[in-house]
């Protein structure tokens, strides 16, 4: 594909998702209470968006991940939350 | 168009899915055994899935005239019951022969604890012991990354297992170049939520080429799309890929793959 062919066929979705990370960004704003690490990893996260070298998607998806290389002791649990946090 | 589904739990979905899914042009399903939303409490849990996935479900979808494979174990989900795991593993050889098992799966980690690597290490043994595929999964969100290193180091440890013999599904962008130089083949699991989208997995196919590497919807219980697959197709043709090359990523190549067992038969198409 041209860069002229990406973008007349995802533009207008793609400005669309950035709408609504920017919207999620002002709810939780406005929302009352303390946030937990998931939104400062979120914020890590969006900086790798105006990165000028390719791979943004792949550096996002590190910038969430537990970086860590031991097994943990037990699953306390089944589900994952969709960031990292050192605390455990 | 044709295709594969090699990754889909059907016993969670309705005959509308089959219906479609055949109108989509899906040849044959593939059906790893799966975490049924809740713990099951013992071994008969288990006796009875595995009856489900090797005798009722085939019947069920060749109703629509597909054919229906199965893949079994304890999912990772429920490893963390390292005794438990130990009485499914041990009942499997019983269900290992029948006609729609391919192999073993879909097995790995979930939390990456001690204890799901110690189950996953006895299910590797069992497919080295039976000549079994492997199908891998791998875990979710966070703790993906690490999860899969986890697994590829269990994998490569055992010198029996034969890299092209193993599929790890559920790669996305920074894990899909780990999984591919190692040797393993790579599945791409498109969920609308989580996991990847179809865009990104014709990015992936786009910088990783088109070898050892599936699609699949892992349609199950929760939010997912059987369709997924031959909607992915519709992303290639936006990309404006040829018939051939979209033909080999969602059907030859899961071929390809699963026809490793002889139980495997290629679907008439």
């Amino acid at each position: 594909m041209t860069r002229q062919q990406v973008l007349d066929q995802y533009f207008i979705e793609t400005r669309h998702k950035l709408i609504d990370i920017a919207a999620f960004l002002d709810r939780a704003d406005r929302a009352e209470g303390e946030a937990d690490f998931r939104l400062d990893a979120f914020r890590t996260a969006i900086k790798e968006l105006s990165g000028k070298k390719p791979g943004r998607a792949e550096k996002v998806l590190l910038a969430f991940s537990d970086p860590t290389t031991k097994p943990i002791a037990k699953a306390h649990g089944k589900g994952a939350c969709g960031a990292w946090s050192a605390k455990g | 168009m044709r295709y594969i589904e090699p990754h889909g739990h059907m016993v969670s979905r309705t005959t509308d899915d089959y219906q479609d899914m055949v109108t989509a042009g899906c040849a044959a399903v593939c059906e790893p055994a799966f975490w049924a939303g809740f713990d099951r409490s013992s071994v008969d849990g288990f006796h009875d899935y595995f009856c489900q996935l090797t005798d009722y479900e085939p019947k069920r979808a060749a109703k629509f005239g597909l054919p229906h494979y199965s893949w079994l174990c304890i999912n990772p989900k429920e490893s963390e019951d390292v005794k438990l795991a130990q009485e499914v593993i041990g009942i499997i050889p019983q269900f290992i022969d029948r006609p729609n098992v391919l192999g073993i799966g879909e097995i790995g980690l979930n939390k990456n604890s001690r204890n799901e690597m110690k189950v996953l290490e006895l299910h590797v043994d069992l497919a080295a012991r039976t000549n079994s595929l492997i199908l891998v999964h791998t875990p979710h969100l966070e703790d993906k990354l690490k999860g899969t290193r986890l697994i590829l180091d269990v994998l490569r440890s055992d010198k029996r297992i034969q890299p092209e013999r193993c599929i790890i599904d559920h790669v996305e962008e920074h894990t899909i170049g780990l999984v591919l130089d190692a040797g393993f083949w790579a599945g791409m699991t498109l969920y609308p939520e989580s996991k990847c989208s179809p865009s990104r997995a014709v990015d992936m196919l786009d910088c990783f080429g088109h070898e050892r590497i599936w699609m699949n919807s892992a349609c199950d219980w929760g939010v997912s799309i059987p369709l997924a697959v031959p909607r992915t197709a519709l992303e290639m043709r936006r990309r404006a890929w040829n018939a051939d090359l979209v033909d080999k990523v969602i059907f030859r190549n899961p071929a390809q793959f699963m026809s490793q067992c002889p139980k495997f038969k290629l679907p008439q198409t």
